[in-house]
């Protein structure tokens, strides 16, 4: 998995002892599922987690999942990147391009420069950056994880997940 | 056991819809990626054709042609694809009963499907690389974007 850069999407100290990386797809399900997860584990992990999310959209069955990715994007150059990820995965069943505009301007994001941003796909190279690491690096499925760069094909119910996050940080 | 690398991969010709049919000779000049899975509609393999179809732009930078595989008939695949919206090939390997699968060494006789098997044709139909994965493990797509990009190598430059 390419290593994470300063335009990767990350919370938690860059010298944290184990980092999770998420392919993620916002009107995904799963990751809807996984989401709450996520951040059980980064509260019970703290500064010993670093987390970062990266783009792995499934436009052929999710309509809206491009520009869902390229509303966070587009909040990312606002600084606003994880709020916006917050919204969607609150939001999955409104994603159409309206209420992404809409979410944009909660967070203080001119809702012009927003709907604009969308329809030029000024974030669409950002996403399909994402998408293609994820490729290369053997996601087969969203949400797919990996544990200090290792793909995680264990289970990630917050138990599971919380473990292997654990042994990996030892 | 799978065919190998370096196998000249078998020619076949299967209905890739109700009234057209698909020969692999046909593709000689692309190269062609083989995806034998055990049925339209079983979870895993929708996760696994899904995640194909979403790569579908990654495997034309290299001007190659992806064919999926299975023993359903051609009106299964048709309602299969239109309902995943799959846009590449879906052959049916159906009479006789999984002999093109048979020939790739991708048939598990006792349940009467094929195995869950990648195949990678240069633009000879030679196979040079191939992949067995558990019934229901999707193997993902960066094994076959690895051998695409070797085929894309000039001669002599890709080691194996």
């Amino acid at each position: 998995m390419p290593p994470l850069g300063s335009r990767n999407h990350t919370v938690g100290p860059d010298e944290a002892p184990v980092t999770l990386v998420e392919y993620g797809d916002f009107e995904c399900p799963h990751c809807g599922r996984a989401y709450p997860i996520v951040k059980s584990v980064q509260r019970s992990l703290g500064d010993e987690l670093r987390f970062a999310y990266r783009h792995f959209p499934l436009v052929k069955v999710h309509p809206h999942a491009e520009h869902a990715a390229e509303i966070a994007e587009a909040a990312g150059q606002h600084s606003k990147f994880w709020p916006m990820h917050d919204l969607l995965f609150q939001n999955q069943t409104a994603l159409e391009d309206e209420a992404l505009i809409a979410y944009a301007e909660t967070l203080d994001i001119d809702p012009v420069w927003a709907a604009r941003a969308l329809a030029q796909g000024l974030f669409g190279d950002k996403v399909r950056e994402d998408f293609a690491s994820g490729v290369r690096s053997g996601v087969n499925g969203t949400p797919t994880f990996f544990i200090n760069g290792v793909r995680y094909d264990g289970s990630w119910d917050a138990a599971s997940l919380l473990e292997a996050l654990v042994v990996a940080a030892q | 056991m799978v065919l190998p690398a370096g196998t000249t991969a078998p020619d076949f010709t299967l209905n890739k819809s109700p009234d057209a049919t698909l020969s692999l000779s046909e593709l000689r000049g692309h190269p062609v990626i083989l995806a034998f899975y055990p049925a339209d509609w079983s979870p895993v393999c929708g996760d696994e054709l899904a995640l194909f179809n979403e790569v579908l732009p990654e495997f034309q930078r290299y001007d190659a042609q992806l064919l999926g595989i299975s023993v359903d008939g051609v009106w299964c695949h048709k309602a299969y694809a239109k309902a995943r919206n799959l846009e590449f090939p879906l052959l049916a390997d159906f009479e006789p009963k999984g002999e093109v699968s048979r020939n790739y060494g991708a048939y598990r006789t006792k349940e009467g499907f094929s195995e869950r098997a990648l195949f990678v044709l240069d633009v000879k139909g030679v196979i040079r690389w191939s992949h067995l994965s558990p019934i229901m493990v999707n193997p993902g797509a960066d094994g076959i974007l690895a051998a695409l990009e070797q085929l894309s190598q000039p001669a002599g430059a890709g080691a194996s």
